[in-house]
């Protein structure tokens, strides 16, 4: 077993020296334009309910899922550029691209929207390519990816209608969502570059603001690099009683059908009156590092998953 | 079981068949619901099955498990076997064997699949060595090229052998396939 663990981590070895110069180019990309690094707890009393995210608990805490709830009270006393990795858990998920615990990146900007967050995302992800000595060429999985931004922008509307056949924005039912995302849209996005699905169906983004002009349609957007979910930005809902009434929504459905407890963020809901106008985008650490070691699995950048811990 | 709980090698009964989860994969969108996309061996036939399932399924483990046996003999349509670990005699139906029943004989060690306490199937050694109780004599125009003949083995199967095989030798079959290898000179 000694001899089995000393050959599998020499092996991530190429990986893990590359994990560490993507984590050093991105605190030099967002150390050069002004953002502080943060941190904020990974245990805390309460957590943004969300049906489909389940937490892991702890002595009655539960372990942080994201960031984003300290984020914004940090942004709420008035800090305008902020960025943090903090260790994420959500219970269950473990697969080829997913681990219990992993890394998001979150970063948060005020008078930004969801369009600004997506071209920090271009300029992120290019300048590691850069660092790395890749050019503008990502090589992924025997495909070839054009990382020359702008990238590829699709309304979700379109997106659906063209791989999935119907429109989620005029009827937002969210198991047929979330299963035609996984096998119809994601499947038929341009492999040779990255996209960004945007606009999302209202109900399925809670923390998002709408569209000033579309009721229905939420500023949200996703960013898709090989195949890979990396990265989902808002434009930050502000209004504390909108925000309020999606909240006790989404928990009494969560104790209703999945007879968890879902605690209001009280601290959190506050303070949001201060909240200034803001976008925030939260991206995969370990799906980047994946795509920039060309790795089919998360178990290849990081040394100790939940199997190996 | 909850599904979260289901990887590669668990079994699991669907439809009242048991199955092997030979792969199992998690997909979900970052905010939205899972689904667990899996590749299934189906124990009893070998056959496979894709299937997609949602988060919120739920199934029962398959109790499945392997044992040694030997091969002792057939009555009627039982093919009757001992347990090497226990001795204990058990009977697997011709049905359920379909064509492995071929190349079993007496003495014959096989990896037999339990379901609960129940035989499903056995897992034949991948060559097997049979005599050769009949078969014609080739005419001497067949001899010429690499033609093959019809055979009946002692277990009473009959496979195409090449026409220098003759009554009394005996040749080695592999099983997955189910055709001839080689004659065997030694065993007499």
């Amino acid at each position: 077993m000694v001899e089995d663990e000393r050959q599998r981590l020499a092996h991530l070895s190429i990986n893990l020296q590359r994990r560490a110069l993507i984590y050093n180019t991105t605190r030099d990309f967002f150390n050069k334009r002004g953002f502080l690094e943060v941190e904020t707890p990974v245990r805390s009393p309460a957590i943004a309910p969300e049906k489909e995210i389940i937490p892991i608990g702890s002595e009655g805490w539960f372990l942080s899922t994201s960031p984003e709830l300290y984020m914004k009270r940090l942004l709420a006393a008035g800090y305008d550029k902020i960025y943090q990795f903090s260790r994420c858990f959500r219970k269950g998920e473990r697969g080829r691209y997913h681990n219990p615990e992993f890394t998001l990146l979150e970063w948060y900007r005020t008078d930004a929207d969801y369009e600004q967050m997506t071209k920090d995302t271009e300029g992120l992800v290019t300048t590691i390519a850069g660092k790395l000595g890749m050019g503008t060429t990502l090589r992924y999985r025997g495909k070839k990816i054009d990382l020359r931004p702008p990238w590829l922008r699709l309304t979700i509307s379109e997106a659906f209608k063209k791989s999935a056949g119907w429109d989620p924005v005029a009827e937002p039912v969210a198991q047929r969502f979330d299963e035609d995302t996984i096998l119809k849209v994601i499947p038929d996005l341009n492999p040779n570059r990255p996209t960004v699905l945007m606009d999302y169906p209202a109900p399925m983004a809670s923390l998002a603001r709408l569209k000033p002009d579309r009721k229905d349609v939420a500023e949200r957007a996703e960013v898709f690099i090989g195949g890979l979910e990396l990265a989902n930005a808002y434009s930050e809902l502000t209004d504390r009683q909108e925000q309020k009434k999606r909240f006790l929504e989404e928990a009494r459905q969560i104790e209703q059908e999945q007879n968890r407890t879902a605690p209001m963020p009280e601290k959190f809901l506050a303070v949001m009156s201060n909240l200034p106008e803001c976008a925030g985008i939260a991206l995969g650490m370990d799906r980047l590092v994946m795509l920039f070691c060309d790795a089919a699995s998360i178990d290849e950048v990081i040394p100790f998953t939940t199997d190996e811990a | 079981m909850d599904i979260s709980d289901v990887h590669k090698g668990t079994k699991l009964m669907i439809d009242n068949v048991p199955y092997n989860v030979e792969e199992a994969e998690f997909m979900k969108p970052g905010k939205g619901s899972a689904i667990y996309r899996f590749k299934l061996r189906n124990l009893v036939d070998g056959s496979n099955l894709n299937r997609t399932y949602r988060s919120s399924e739920k199934f029962t483990g398959a109790n499945v498990s392997t044992r040694e046996g030997q091969f002792l003999y057939r009555d009627g349509n039982h093919f009757i076997f001992m347990s090497t670990d226990n001795y204990e005699q058990y009977s697997i139906d011709e049905t359920l064997l379909g064509e492995k029943s071929h190349f079993l004989k007496e003495g014959t060690i096989v990896t037999t699949v339990m379901l609960e306490e129940k035989p499903l199937d056995i897992t034949l050694p991948i060559f097997v060595e049979l005599k050769v109780m009949k078969s014609d004599i080739a005419t001497k125009t067949d001899t010429v090229t690499a033609q093959m003949k019809s055979a009946t083995l002692e277990t009473g199967h009959e496979i195409d052998v090449p026409n220098f095989i003759k009554e009394g030798d005996y040749i080695k079959v592999d099983t997955r396939t189910g055709s001839y290898v080689e004659r065997v000179v030694t065993k007499k």
